[in-house]
């Protein structure tokens, strides 16, 4: 499937996708939305990318294995949780925010941190299961 | 107490770093544990004999009433004393028997973690942390039994005591929580307060099963017995400590200690009177059955343990005294003829009774040991054994039913023990010394004189038996009693029928050990009855339960993808049937739907085309590209009703699942017809049932009253407490965030999961 046009095309689409996945990861509060989807976003970019131009060249540019992102972002999404445990001493998960809202991303607590987990499991996940069944296929 | 009971498991810690120390010549020195544990408990003596008890508590588990808290009472003392004392007896013994055994270290590491948790069951008060010392009492004597792993019936024993005394753990773990429920508390000494509620609830004979099964199982009652003889397989000292003076009395011990606590109805005593006696004389009448010495002594070891807890069923505050002393008794004699009997295997190789003879000639001071072993086994004055074996008969005489049977039970089952006690530890040593053993020596001063040292006690104890009396028989009768009555131990009762029964014992006992020789043709008799014992039963029992297990996993696991959902969805359909036309009664209110729209048709036309194509298509590239046209209607459609969330996720799962099956499929060969036409009725039967059944459940769901609850707490206090205007993302990632992180540890689980399949072909592939 290494045809120019996708080959050219998935070279600019991969960041765009990326930056689509995050906004999609920012909105999801007030939106639709969210972790689960934006990760699902982020991974197909990269999967379109190991389409057109093998999955060596993706792994270069991802740097490290994908599956290093799902414990990762599972120690996000958990140090969110326990967060209002350590700080003000509330029960586990709970949503604590800051005060002021940041220009651009908006309002700030810990359940950002806490979809950004779930995004990194699902971008690690996705790409460890579909770049291990390609390798082996 | 809880360093006492910590020591033994750093000390097994400690030699998995450093166990090659202790290899050599400073094996020895591992003995100072047990030893030191010893004289830390001696030093409660003089005020547990005052009536004091010793209480401590550390918190574990609150919330669920699991603590570890220890009991130091005249019983916990007595067993916490053998425990240690014996255990320093085979600490030096072994450091001689296993000489410059290649995993000494290791047997001693195994050792003091029994140790451990042997103390830790006799002293725990709450029934929680006593299964768990009880579980690894049972998982460090697998060890200790298949300590030989290279010889398969040393494994295979190892198991089968594993599995006995396992189930034994389950049944206590049932009968903790049943207790825990009724009386409220885990803790032993809280219950004693809920006696009279536990007596009358509804569970007390399913506890009595429970806490009985835990017990007959581990102190090898009949007709579990049979992983006892199975387990001598292991090296001679773990036989003297686990399965003569110590663990095997974790039944004896959990009876003693739940007797305040259950004795409340008359079952409780028939149910142990019963059981103690048949296993006393069944396995006693083995005794003249077996040549091999380790053989006599087991079952004699099963014997003793269905008189103590046929002692504890008779329960009066005699018996229990009587049952408390035949333990110091039962361990003193026992453990020493045990480690007499691996000094002779040890010397010359074989622990065939017929064959040997006259090693008193080569190994005086362990003839003495053996001599006053037999001495104090058979109850011969003035040993500690005569005391013993009185308070038995005293307790027999006095109960209130079937005395003269009991007793006449009591007194054949002390006949064969003095036998036994005499075959073990006296013929041996007596006779003319066989030329093939002329070259013997006595062996190394660690290994005889802890046989010494425990039987000269025995005569001690037995000339003066006021020491126990204050010591173990009076904390005791006052721990378990409801009454405490006034009594002393004494050798000489004067002429009366107690003293008429001993003296017949004795003489039935010599005269038996002199009329009856052990003989290999016995042995050969008694094994023609082994297709009806019930160790070939259980054994055959857990063999047919494996191949039954077999079958039923043979027959579920096939391994084909295709197979299990096909289970699932038979299953569910089922289920979903039954529930359905059991009570079957629809009503669609067509009035409140909406109305169809161009947009609803169209979609539905290109589910059904998806749908057939997917079925019918002969290319593998196709149907997957037309399930993916199913997936994307199926998000337009989730988009039409206002789930843009739903349709969002739906959309890029799809993509993915499509993205997965061509790179999978994209390598296999493009037409190919695998599945014949009847397998394909077959499922497509079970499609369309399964989709109809859930096309009614949907419809009946929707004419149900609508409960908008949740939905409107939800609306309501997403922006309140979450700070967050889209419900479905605040409700993922924050009113319900720990089902959130569960799920995504799921996904890291099934990606790992598929990594490692893959990954681990692929090597297997690349070793080609």
């Amino acid at each position: 499937m290494r045809t120019l046009i996708l080959k050219s095309a998935s070279s600019y689409l991969l960041p765009v996708l990326l930056i689509f996945s995050v906004f999609i990861l920012l909105r999801g509060h007030y939106l639709p939305g969210g972790g689960f989807v934006g990760g699902l976003v982020a991974a197909i970019a990269f999967v379109l990318h190991a389409f057109s131009h093998g999955l060596d060249k993706t792994r270069t540019i991802l740097k490290l294995h994908p599956g290093f992102l799902m414990p990762l972002g599972l120690l996000v999404a958990f140090l969110s949780g326990i967060a209002p445990m350590v700080f003000s001493d509330l029960p586990f998960m709970t949503g604590l925010w800051a005060e002021n809202p940041i220009p651009v991303i908006g309002a700030i607590g810990s359940a950002l941190f806490f979809d950004l987990g779930v995004y990194l499991v699902v971008i690690g996940a996705s790409l460890t299961i579909i770049f291990t069944i390609s390798e082996s296929a | 107490m809880l360093e006492a009971v910590l020591l033994g498991f750093l000390f097994s810690l400690f030699l998995v770093f450093s166990g090659s120390y202790l290899r050599g010549r400073l094996a020895v020195l591992s003995s100072l544990i047990p030893l030191s544990l010893f004289i830390y408990f001696s030093t409660f003596i003089s005020e547990i004999a005052d009536g004091k008890v010793f209480y401590e508590n550390h918190e574990w588990v609150p919330s669920f009433g699991v603590n570890l808290s220890f009991t130091l009472d005249g019983l916990s003392l007595l067993f916490a004393l053998m425990i240690t004392g014996v255990g320093t007896m085979v600490f030096v013994y072994s450091s001689a028997y296993l000489k410059n055994h290649n995993y000494l270290d290791r047997f001693y590491g195994y050792l003091s973690l029994f140790m451990a948790a042997m103390l830790g069951l006799v002293l725990s008060d709450n029934l929680m942390s006593m299964f768990i010392f009880w579980e690894l009492t049972s998982i460090s004597s697998f060890y200790l039994i298949g300590f030989n792993n290279d010889k398969e019936d040393s494994r295979k024993s190892a198991l089968i005591a594993l599995g006995v005394t396992g189930i034994g753990g389950l049944m206590l773990l049932g009968g903790a929580i049943l207790l825990g429920d009724v009386a409220g508390t885990y803790r032993i000494s809280e219950m004693l307060s809920s006696r009279e509620a536990i007596a009358d609830s509804s569970h007390y004979v399913l506890i009595l099963i429970f806490i009985f099964s835990a017990a007959f199982t581990k102190s090898a009652q009949f007709p579990f017995h049979f992983w006892l003889p199975e387990a001598m397989k292991a090296p001679t000292p773990v036989s003297t400590y686990l399965h003569s003076a110590t663990m095997v009395k974790a039944g004896v011990y959990l009876l003693f200690r739940m007797t305040p606590v259950l004795n409340g109805a008359e079952i409780w005593h028939t149910v142990l009177i019963v059981v103690g006696g048949i296993t006393m004389i069944y396995s006693a009448i083995h005794i003249i059955f077996r040549t091999d010495l380790k053989g006599i002594l087991a079952y004699s070891t099963i014997a003793a343990l269905g008189i103590l807890v046929f002692l504890i069923g008779i329960g009066t505050q005699a018996a229990l005294v009587a049952a408390a002393v035949f333990i110091v008794v039962h361990a003193l004699y026992k453990a020493s003829l045990f480690l007499i009997t691996g000094i002779i295997d040890h010397e010359t190789g074989t622990r065939d009774v017929t064959q040997l003879a006259g090693l008193r000639k080569v190994m005086l001071p362990v003839a003495i040991a053996g001599f006053i072993a037999a001495l104090i086994s058979g109850g011969v004055p003035p040993t500690l054994g005569f005391v013993g074996k009185d308070l038995i008969y005293e307790s027999t005489l006095h109960f209130k039913d079937n005395a003269i049977l009991l007793t006449i039970i009591a007194l054949s089952t002390n006949v064969l023990l003095f036998y036994a006690g005499f075959i073990a530890g006296v013929k041996p040593f007596m006779g003319k010394l066989p030329k093939k053993f002329e070259k013997i020596r006595l062996p190394s001063p660690l290994m005889w004189i802890p046989p010494l040292i425990m039987t000269l006690a025995g005569l001690v104890f037995g000339l003066f038996p006021g020491l126990i009396e204050t010591a173990v028989a009076k904390p005791i009768a006052m721990a378990q009693a409801l009454q405490f009555e006034e009594f002393h131990l004494k050798l000489w009762h004067g002429f009366n029928p107690i003293l008429a029964l001993s003296a017949t014992t004795l003489v039935l006992g010599t005269v038996l050990y002199f009329v009856l020789k052990p003989k290999h043709s016995l042995e050969v008799t008694i094994a023609k009855l082994d297709s009806i014992a019930p160790k070939t039963l259980l054994l055959n029992l857990s063999e047919g339960f494996a191949v039954f297990s077999k079958f039923w996993t043979n027959f579920f696991q096939t391994g084909y993808l295709r197979h299990y959902l096909f289970i699932v969805v038979s299953f569910l359909i089922l289920l979903l049937g039954y529930l359905i036309f059991s009570d079957f009664s629809l009503s669609i209110d067509t009035s409140s739907l909406a109305e169809l729209t161009i947009y609803e048709i169209s979609i539905l036309i290109m589910l059904l085309l998806g749908v057939l194509y997917t079925v019918f298509t002969k290319s593998r590239l196709a149907a997957v590209a037309s399930l993916g046209v199913v997936g994307l209607s199926f998000s337009l459609l989730f988009l039409f009703y206002s789930a843009p969330d739903l349709a969002m996720t739906q959309f890029s799962v799809d993509t993915l699942t499509v993205i997965l099956f061509v790179l999978v499929l994209y390598k296999l060969p493009k037409y190919l017809n695998l599945s014949d036409i009847r397998l394909r009725i077959k499922h497509g039967i079970i499609s369309v049932s399964f989709g109809v059944l859930i096309t009614i459940l949907i419809l009946k769901v929707l004419s149900e009253p609508k409960n908008t609850e949740v939905t409107e707490f939800y609306a309501e206090n997403a922006y309140k407490l979450a700070h967050g205007k889209n419900i479905v993302n605040v409700i993922l990632v924050d009113f319900r965030g720990t089902d959130t992180i569960i799920e995504i540890s799921v996904l890291i689980v099934a990606a790992l999961g598929v990594f490692g399949l893959l990954k681990l072909k692929l090597k297997t592939k690349d070793k080609k």
